[in-house]
């Protein structure tokens, strides 16, 4: 087992078991934002093992770096305390999760029995930002501002949506 | 390296683990989670398959665009949410069912 | 087994972050009483001899260990206790990608003084940056304190904000060096430019002969000077240097997001702190300074005259201890002037903070974008 396909299989790993941790938890929702965290964290790793470099930084700087502070923000801005499953729902959760597992399994096994083809050669610089930003400006520019407009309106909605009284 | 049906098993297992989440817990807090982990578990199947296909970089652009729409779901999530609590006090999704039939 | 990496990591784990950091708690006294017209702490000593008070920090560190180290009732213990760690790892792990030396070549062997030389080493600062904001706003709720609450969400807000600023500000010195290795750009400001280069290319006609011995290192703060002065803000804000640093307000909220703190977890709040003066003051020197380089004597001069009398390896070797000295003079320079504007400057108002960041760095570090364009491509075609 190479190094690789160590590290690979140690970051996936975390990042089941802390997302199982951020489903699962009914205790404390703070918790529960740092194992979202971790989870964001393990797979920047394995963008990284996968030479999708650039992608892992925009993944930690944005999601893990700004996104869970913002959620983290409101959850200690409204104290939210613990959580408790509906009466009656427990039955739910429990078959829901049986049935999502045997799926998954399922698919698994059908998805590991039937390989996919070997990984081909990377170009130089695959993943770097140099491609990704000749990329994004010349063949996707509109991509681009598309998403500034998006981003314009989510500005201008959680403005509206936070705000006190419009008077 | 890695054989690349495994990354897209991992994909699939986060996937159904927000999946559960969404529709499974009370705590609007934990949905908008989960629903960050399911577009989580999508961007690593895109980078996935662009590791398979490097001509282009197709798929980490699109990840790129994804992170910027979670970004802006996040932030109107929130402040959905912000205006929630202030009118009633409370996050919990089983109050919220005045279109419920 | 990556030798050569844990060597640099060692010499970088002992010397900057195990000296130099309680150093910096000493400059930090003796500065501000120097400013301020008065002694500073000299009291402690050993069998009476004080060193102009140089024995303080070693003083603060052994009170530090010697106190009890409790969490406050009501408080979630897990992570009080794993506040501290989040909060100072960012601050040590950044010294990864910064250049101590420049890259040198014994015969076939490439040193290079950087531990870690990814091709994208400003991102990684940017990457651990936001992780920092965790150890804050942990540390701030955890202590089930509301005032640590208040300081902890004020800090998380103005560290997510001048993130954002952070990154805008450094995209002109990109633009300049092509690059964003932080390696690459030490090597590149090795050189000198000419002034009066872009004569030529505005006004057509080659610059005069006795105007084009004008030359001045190719420094970032040459090229950019704009964005040296909002770096410097915006790197200060994101690590709550003061004078942004309401969320510890000393005198408002007693320490802020550290207040239930005490012993090691607040000596590691604290040494953090300084640990991170040293990495500002050497993000600053690698970008802005010229990094390790020396001014108008880049490496090939000196390698080439020493080397003709006492051969390469021992010019090589000389050139390593001079541009190892020169990126510590210039990392003093900057830790002297982060202590001046500490001393100088009074606290901003949160609301200030705010502004200061989305309207007015944010519409400058854009305009600087635009006008770095459009110089480079009127002088650079």
């Amino acid at each position: 087992m190479t190094v690789f396909s160590f590290l690979f299989y140690l970051f996936a790993a975390l990042a089941v078991v802390s997302a199982l941790g951020m489903v699962m938890n009914l205790r404390n929702t703070v918790a529960a934002a740092l194992s979202l965290v971790v989870t964001m964290i393990s797979l920047a790793a394995i963008y990284v093992l996968m030479e999708a470099h650039l992608v892992a930084a925009i993944q930690i700087m944005v999601y893990a770096g700004a996104i869970v502070v913002l959620f983290l923000f409101v959850v200690m801005l409204l104290n939210l305390r613990q959580d408790t499953f509906a009466p009656g729902r427990q039955w739910l959760v429990k078959s829901a999760g049986a049935l999502a597992g045997l799926l998954v399994g399922a698919q698994l096994v059908r998805l590991l029995s039937s390989p996919l083809p070997e990984l081909p050669v990377l170009p130089e610089g695959f993943g770097g930002y140099r491609m990704l930003g000749i990329s994004l400006y010349t063949d996707y520019v509109l991509l681009v501002e598309m998403a500034s407009l998006l981003l314009l309106a989510a500005i201008v909605g959680a403005l509206i949506l936070a705000k006190r009284k419009i008077d | 390296m890695v054989p690349l049906e495994h990354v897209i098993g991992l994909s699939a297992i986060l996937f159904t683990i927000g999946v559960i989440g969404v529709a499974t817990r009370r705590n609007l807090i934990i949905v908008l989670m989960s629903i960050e982990l399911m577009l989580n578990a999508v961007n690593l199947a895109f980078v996935g398959f662009n590791r398979l296909h490097p001509e282009n970089l197709d798929g980490q652009i699109f990840v790129l665009m994804v992170i910027a729409v979670a970004a802006s779901e996040v932030a109107v999530g929130l402040g959905i949410m912000i205006s929630m609590f202030r009118n009633r006090d409370s996050v919990d999704l089983e109050e919220v069912s005045l279109l419920k039939w | 087994m990556p030798i050569e990496e844990l060597i640099k990591t060692a010499v970088i784990l002992g010397v900057v972050v195990l000296a130099l950091a309680p150093v910096i708690t000493w400059i930090e006294r003796k500065q501000s009483a120097v400013m301020q017209d008065r002694i500073g702490a000299n009291r402690a000593d050993i069998a009476g001899i004080t060193v102009l008070g140089l024995l303080h920090p070693l003083a603060d560190v052994i009170k530090l260990f010697a106190k009890e180290d409790f969490v406050p009732q009501g408080a979630n213990r897990v992570m009080h206790t794993i506040a501290p760690l989040i909060a100072a790892m960012p601050a040590i792990v950044s010294y990864g990608v910064i250049p101590f030396g420049g890259v040198y070549y014994f015969g076939d062997y490439r040193l290079s003084l950087a531990v870690a030389d990814p091709d994208w080493g400003i991102l990684y600062i940017f990457a651990i940056a936001s992780i920092a904001t965790y150890g804050t706003v942990l540390g701030g709720w955890s202590s089930n304190n509301n005032w640590s609450l208040l300081g902890a969400m004020r800090a998380s807000a103005q560290m997510i904000s001048y993130e954002v600023t952070m990154g805008l500000s450094l995209v002109g010195i990109f633009m300049v060096f092509q690059t964003l290795s932080l390696v690459t750009m030490g090597l590149e400001q090795d050189t000198t430019m000419r002034v009066f280069g872009f004569v030529e290319r505005l006004l057509g006609f080659p610059v005069p002969a006795f105007l084009d011995w004008v030359r001045i290192p190719a420094w970032g703060i040459f090229y950019q000077p704009l964005g040296f002065v909002m770096f410097l803000a915006c790197i200060m804000a994101e690590n709550k240097r003061p004078p942004f640093d309401l969320p510890e307000a000393e005198s408002e909220l007693i320490a802020g997001f550290f207040m239930e703190y005490s012993g090691m977890r607040f000596g590691l709040f604290y040494m953090s702190e300084f640990i991170q003066v040293v990495v500002i003051a050497g993000l600053m020197t690698a970008l802005f300074l010229g990094g390790w380089a020396i001014p108008y004597l880049d490496t090939d001069t000196i390698i080439g005259g020493v080397g003709s009398f006492f051969g390469t390896g021992f010019a090589t070797g000389l050139c390593i201890l001079l541009h190892f000295g020169t990126f510590m003079v210039k990392v003093v320079m900057m830790i002297w002037l982060q202590m001046a504007l500490r001393w100088t400057l009074p606290r901003f108002r949160y609301d200030q903070v705010m502004d200061l960041c989305w309207k007015i760095i944010l519409p400058l570090s854009i305009a600087n974008i635009l006008v770095t364009g459009a110089v480079m491509l009127m002088v650079r075609s």
